[in-house]
């Protein structure tokens, strides 16, 4: 017993990720974490889209099931799990069953390499940013596989839409990842790193983020990415693939039940992961904002503060609104749960206020609110835009990106030299 | 039934459709079915596709799911009782439908409402056409991708609901006129209510345009996108805003004026390439031209009777008449057979809808997938004034 309970405190003052320290049962720990708070950060994300899209667009959203419909994506997970599960008469079995496993698998596996902080990660993989782009494109098989398997026509376009727009943003996107790969290298040894956690680091000892170096080649490269990956996740103003206006549901028509919450965990999880690598390449990671300007042990501590303040102010919002609730033993139960939630909230946030605690979570608190920041402008822009047609897409992305990010590759190539000749 | 996927067993064959451009693979054609149970046909409209890959070789509509034989119904009821039932072809401007039934009437019988009944019945008819536009906008918006203007349209077509709802009663259906007049006098405040739409509207028009007008995908999606000629409007007889976008300045409240429309002073907007988007910058000129309308009429609206000397049984002389009005989707016309009796011996109704529907096959040759869905929107057309 002994040496297991030493085994596990000898990491607890480790500066390195599970993974790289070879310890398996904190690397079984973080993957446990990564994979409850994903599928926590789903559902909320499913409750989140709901009511910011329905309040821009002059309505309430879900109301009913909890308070404030806080519930409703649990209502809505047990309604999956419960319905029949169908087949196609027509469909090609397995393959119709191994599809959303593809999918799902793809867009889980990428969060092994994602730093939520220099030591929460499972682990730091020396090809980090490949890995990602790799495994997160593995998911256009199981698109592909679940339109093909369906037998059926409208799945069968939206599969070849989805497949041929994954893939040809997969190049623009992956050139603007190139140039950040070369910003890594301006130090003193000169050499760059793919490592996930050594682009932060980099990031950290450079001092700026890549968005702002080499002003505006670091923005164009970022903003390349940033529409890139929207198309790449299929997701509005490029939802090409599952149209509902043409394509009914697209390449996912014939799934239901289980099988569908699997294709929507994948995409909503696959969203999470471009944005964190779009987070970790450009916006610093888990750097906390405005590490130059204001700097110094007064500036870390009041940023160490953010997170409870923020778990403390959620749960205040929770209390205003648990005293507007209708007086009536209708709502007796709703008011009681909506208090619960703000009090677990606030305790939470009292929480984060410890010292051993808030060190070690401010990371994890920087990298969720800029990822949480790309969550909000996928739904910012589904309320927005309208859809591409197909032809404009590859367009898009033929046209303008690509040669957009060849372009800002090869001038950051030339930056990079000029200044480090100058050096 | 089943429905077969291969070639020569669709009801395609047949039809002589040329293909837009020589396939670079000799391929098979795909052949899907949409609708009639499908988001994007704004009912029961089927359509049978023939697909080369994304693009379109050729289309069928096929009709008649909600077919309600309304004309026939119109030749086994009286002239009075047939009236409701018009508001039930083209439901989201059921008011557009009673006035032109209820002039087409009033022509065979050789009477006239009334002024102050003309007055109301302008601008009820202007306000239908606003809400029908607004629908419209919100449901091709929709098509085309964008959800959120349909729920900034049906906010402000809530407000016109509700001016139809103290008048009559009802909202949708609304059997707002009678022949010879109205049944019912404005409400007390009627005036007001409608001034305060006017107001309360115009700014919300802007707030439609902000959304749409200048934006890039929507530009791209609807410049180009389902060109139609003038000339080949008028040969399919294609009319309204359609008719209009493409250049043709024809509108029968100009062209042929009824309901006092000639003393309004209003604009008609015309648009020069018959593309989607230039149907899209009539409509939305068309809601400013209402607005003129009804400001004008709610200004100088009369006072006097509402109902003009119409026989209790309405037994008109034998002879026939054809009447149109310009409907928010085209011409709307009634054509009557009277042979004196207190039944019309024939109905026959004009719907713009339906005649527009040809134009659908010219406009999606060699377009896109997407396009499809973009140009059945851009129609409007309301399947219940299309089956009948």
């Amino acid at each position: 017993m002994q040496p297991f309970i030493h085994y596990v405190q000898s990491y607890l003052t480790s500066d390195k990720t599970p993974g790289a320290a070879g310890n398996m049962f904190w690397a079984f720990v973080y993957i446990l974490l990564i994979f409850t708070g994903l599928s926590i950060a789903v559902i909320a994300m499913n409750w989140l889209e709901r009511k910011i899209l329905a309040h821009m667009q002059v309505r309430l959203g879900p109301m009913r099931v909890g308070p404030h419909g806080l519930l409703q994506p649990i209502a809505d997970a047990i309604k999956l799990l419960l319905k029949e599960d169908i087949m196609p008469a027509e469909a090609d079995g397995l393959v119709f069953w191994m599809a959303p496993l593809i999918v799902v698998l793809a867009a889980f596996t990428v969060f092994i390499v994602v730093p939520f902080g220099p030591t929460h990660a499972v682990t730091d993989m020396n090809i980090g940013v490949l890995f990602m782009l790799g495994v997160s494109s593995l998911s256009v098989l199981g698109v592909v596989m679940a339109g093909w398997a369906s037998n059926s026509h409208y799945p069968l376009i939206g599969a070849l839409r989805s497949s041929a727009q994954m893939v040809s943003y997969e190049v623009a996107m992956g050139l603007a990842v190139v140039s950040v790969i070369l910003m890594t290298s301006l130090n003193a040894t000169g050499t760059g790193t793919l490592s996930m956690i050594g682009i932060v680091q980099a990031q950290q000892s450079q001092g700026i983020w890549f968005i702002f170096k080499f002003f505006p080649l670091g923005l164009i490269a970022f903003f390349i990415f940033a529409v890139a990956m929207v198309a790449e996740t299929n997701r509005a103003p490029f939802d090409l693939p599952e149209a509902e206006s043409e394509l009914t549901a697209g390449f996912h028509t014939e799934y239901s039940g289980f099988r569908w919450s699997l294709f929507f965990l994948a995409e909503y999880s696959a969203m999470i992961a471009v944005s964190s690598i779009a987070v970790t390449l450009w916006l610093g990671g888990w750097l906390r904002p405005f590490p130059g300007l204001l700097s110094g042990s007064t500036w870390d501590l009041v940023f160490s503060l953010f997170p409870g303040i923020t778990f403390l102010f959620l749960a205040a919002m929770c209390f205003y609104s648990t005293a507007r609730m209708p007086k009536h033993p209708y709502f007796r139960i709703q008011t009681i749960g909506l208090a619960g939630f703000g009090v677990v909230l606030g305790f939470i946030g009292l929480l984060l206020f410890v010292t051993p605690v808030r060190d070690r979570v401010q990371d994890i608190y920087w990298f969720s609110l800029k990822v949480a920041g790309f969550m909000y402008l996928y739904i910012w822009y589904r309320g927005t835009f309208p859809r591409y047609r197909f032809d404009q897409l590859m367009k898009v992305g033929w046209k303008v990106l690509l040669p957009m990010s060849l372009g800002v590759l090869i001038l950051t190539a030339g930056a990079g030299m000029w200044f480090s000749v100058g050096k | 039934m089943h429905w077969n996927m291969t070639d020569q067993n669709t009801s395609l064959s047949p039809l002589d459709l040329e293909t837009p451009e020589k396939p670079f693979l000799d391929a098979n054609e795909l052949v899907i079915n949409m609708g009639p149970q499908h988001p994007a046909t704004h009912g029961v409209l089927r359509v049978i596709l023939r697909l080369d890959g994304e693009r379109v070789m050729g289309l069928e509509c096929v009709i008649g799911y909600l077919h309600r034989g309304v004309e026939k119904i119109g030749e086994h009821r009286t002239y009075t009782m047939f009236n409701p039932y018009v508001d039930r072809m083209d439901y989201v401007a059921a008011v557009s439908n009673g006035l032109g039934y209820c002039e087409t009437v009033e022509k065979l019988l050789g009477v006239e409402a009334p002024p102050r009944a003309q007055y109301i019945r302008v601008i009820l008819t202007e306000l239908n056409r606003m809400a029908s536009h607004q629908l419209w906008l919100g449901t091709h918006a929709l098509d085309i991708g964008a959800i959120t203007p349909l729920f900034y349209t049906f906010r402000d077509r809530e407000e016109i609901l509700k001016i139809f709802e103290k008048y009559c009663g009802a909202r949708l259906t609304t059997h707002a006129f009678r022949i010879g007049g109205l049944q019912y006098e404005a409400y007390d405040g009627f005036e007001k209510d409608v001034k305060n739409f006017v107001s309360f509207v115009a700014p919300k028009i802007d707030e439609y345009e902000e959304l749409l007008t200048t934006n890039r995908i929507w530009l791209e999606r609807t410049k180009g996108v389902g060109i139609i000629s003038g000339k080949d409007c008028i040969a399919l007889g294609v009319t309204g805003p359609v008719l209009r976008a493409s250049g043709v300045k024809w509108d029968l409240r100009k062209a042929q004026p009824y309901a006092n429309y000639k003393n309004f002073d209003f604009d008609i907007p015309v648009g020069q390439n018959g593309d989607t988007y230039d149907r899209y910058i009539v409509r939305m000129a068309e809601f400013r031209q209402s607005l003129r309308i009804i400001q004008q009429a709610v200004d100088g609206i009369p006072e006097g009777p509402i109902m003009a000397k119409v026989p209790k049984v309405i037994k008109p002389p034998v002879g026939e008449v054809y009447h149109s009005i310009e409907a928010p989707k085209g011409e709307l016309g009634y054509f009557i057979v009277s042979d004196g009796s207190t039944q019309p011996y024939r109905m026959r109704v004009r719907p713009p809808s339906f005649v527009n529907l040809q134009a659908l096959d010219v406009m999606c040759r060699g377009a896109m997938v997407a396009d499809v869905v973009a140009v059945i929107g851009t129609l409007d057309i309301v399947l219940g004034e299309v089956d009948r």
